[in-house]
């Protein structure tokens, strides 16, 4: 009970302040910030209103001291959807950090994601944004570990799950997912037989970060503590695993029922 | 639909930087705050609730009668509630004094 009390949640930060909890202390500076207003310019005409920040906040600082990124999308605008401006943002800081890893300045650079995935308002650029941001992801791999920590409210979700699997390093709570389809999609697709969107159990047990993890898709699983997951980042960094595709561990046929698929992984339903 | 509002008061205190809080969720809005160039209060609400300008005016007005601060405020509200702005206005202000 005490360490409940006693731990500093990540999840229930902004984004900016969950870039600011994973920068050392005193060095966070944000590039592109609010101020610079590059908010989406296609969200009023479709009566949406934007953000200044466009839900993606890019911050410098050091991480452990040595020269750190931290991207961050806010889950709580738009579900964390990643359009254009939010998109760019995230592909710059990436392929910015694979030029300085190539000039001999490597800068560590994380993916603090929690989203949705691709903004249906913005659906054609956020595609090419995510390709872009996959791009980015695989060359800068080959120089350094690239970290995703997965630990908001959302997870993350459709087309920036594919980048964060391409990450070498996945940092999730347990109280995030990971998955393509989101539940009401799913629910929608091949029926409620298949997934009951309101069974929220049993999307956790499904896409919780604590089934990802079992199943090789995540490399660390954190409890939802800022120093905690700072502490895996660092780790990530300063202990990286071999590079190379995740090699998630022999599992079952997912097209078991649930129960049998649960025990054969040795989780209890 | 968006409903873009605009509003001045008048202002005496000056602010010693800009601030930037809140967020564009459900029942909350973003408001940034710059110190003004010309000794008035201006602000601009961009919402997407429409048909609560004399609201918005109240709280505003409110707010500018306490606080009688030269400032540039914009404000993009995604259904905040007139007590959920008035913190957040109390908010900002508080980060850029």
């Amino acid at each position: 009970m005490s360490a409940l009390l006693l731990a500093e949640s990540f999840a229930e930060r902004g984004a900016r302040e969950r870039a600011r909890a994973l920068l050392d202390a005193q060095s966070f500076r944000e590039l592109i910030g609010p101020f610079e207003r590059l908010a989406s310019p296609y969200l009023a005409a479709q009566g949406v209103v934007p953000q200044s920040d466009d839900g993606c906040v890019v911050a410098r600082g050091t991480i452990g001291g040595k020269r750190a990124c931290v991207v961050a999308t806010d889950g709580r605008f738009l579900g964390g959807s990643v359009g254009e401006i939010g998109g760019a943002k995230i592909a710059g800081a990436l392929e910015l950090a694979r030029r300085d890893a190539e000039r001999g300045t490597p800068m560590r650079t994380v993916l603090a994601l929690d989203t949705g995935g691709i903004r249906l308002q913005e659906a054609n650029l956020g595609i090419l944004a995510v390709t872009e941001i996959c791009d980015a992801i695989v060359a800068l791999r080959m120089l350094q570990p690239v970290v995703a920590v997965i630990a908001g409210r959302v997870g993350v979700y459709g087309g920036l799950s594919l980048s964060t699997a391409l990450c070498s390093q996945i940092i999730v709570s347990e109280g995030a997912r990971v998955g393509l389809n989101g539940p009401d999609v799913v629910e929608t697709e091949s029926g409620i037989e298949e997934m009951d969107s309101s069974d929220r159990p049993l999307i956790w047990r499904v896409t919780g970060g604590r089934m990802r993890f079992e199943q090789g898709f995540a490399t660390a699983l954190v409890a939802d503590d800022v120093e905690a997951i700072r502490a895996a980042v660092q780790h990530a960094f300063e202990a990286p695993r071999e590079l190379g595709p995740l090699e998630p561990q022999a599992f079952p046929d997912p097209r078991l029922d649930l129960d049998t698929f649960l025990r054969a992984m040795g989780i209890e339903s | 639909m968006i409903e873009t509002l605009s509003y001045e008061y008048p202002a005496s205190d000056a602010v010693d930087r800009r601030a930037h809080v809140g967020v564009v969720a459900s029942g909350n809005c973003e408001i940034l705050l710059e110190p003004a160039q010309n000794g008035n209060a201006s602000v601009v609400v961009r919402t997407s609730v429409t048909g609560f300008g004399a609201t918005w005016n109240a709280v505003l007005a409110r707010f500018f009668v306490r606080n009688p601060v030269a400032v540039q405020i914009e404000i993009n509200d995604f259904g905040a509630t007139p007590a959920v702005v008035a913190l957040r206005l109390e908010q900002a202000l508080e980060a850029a004094r």
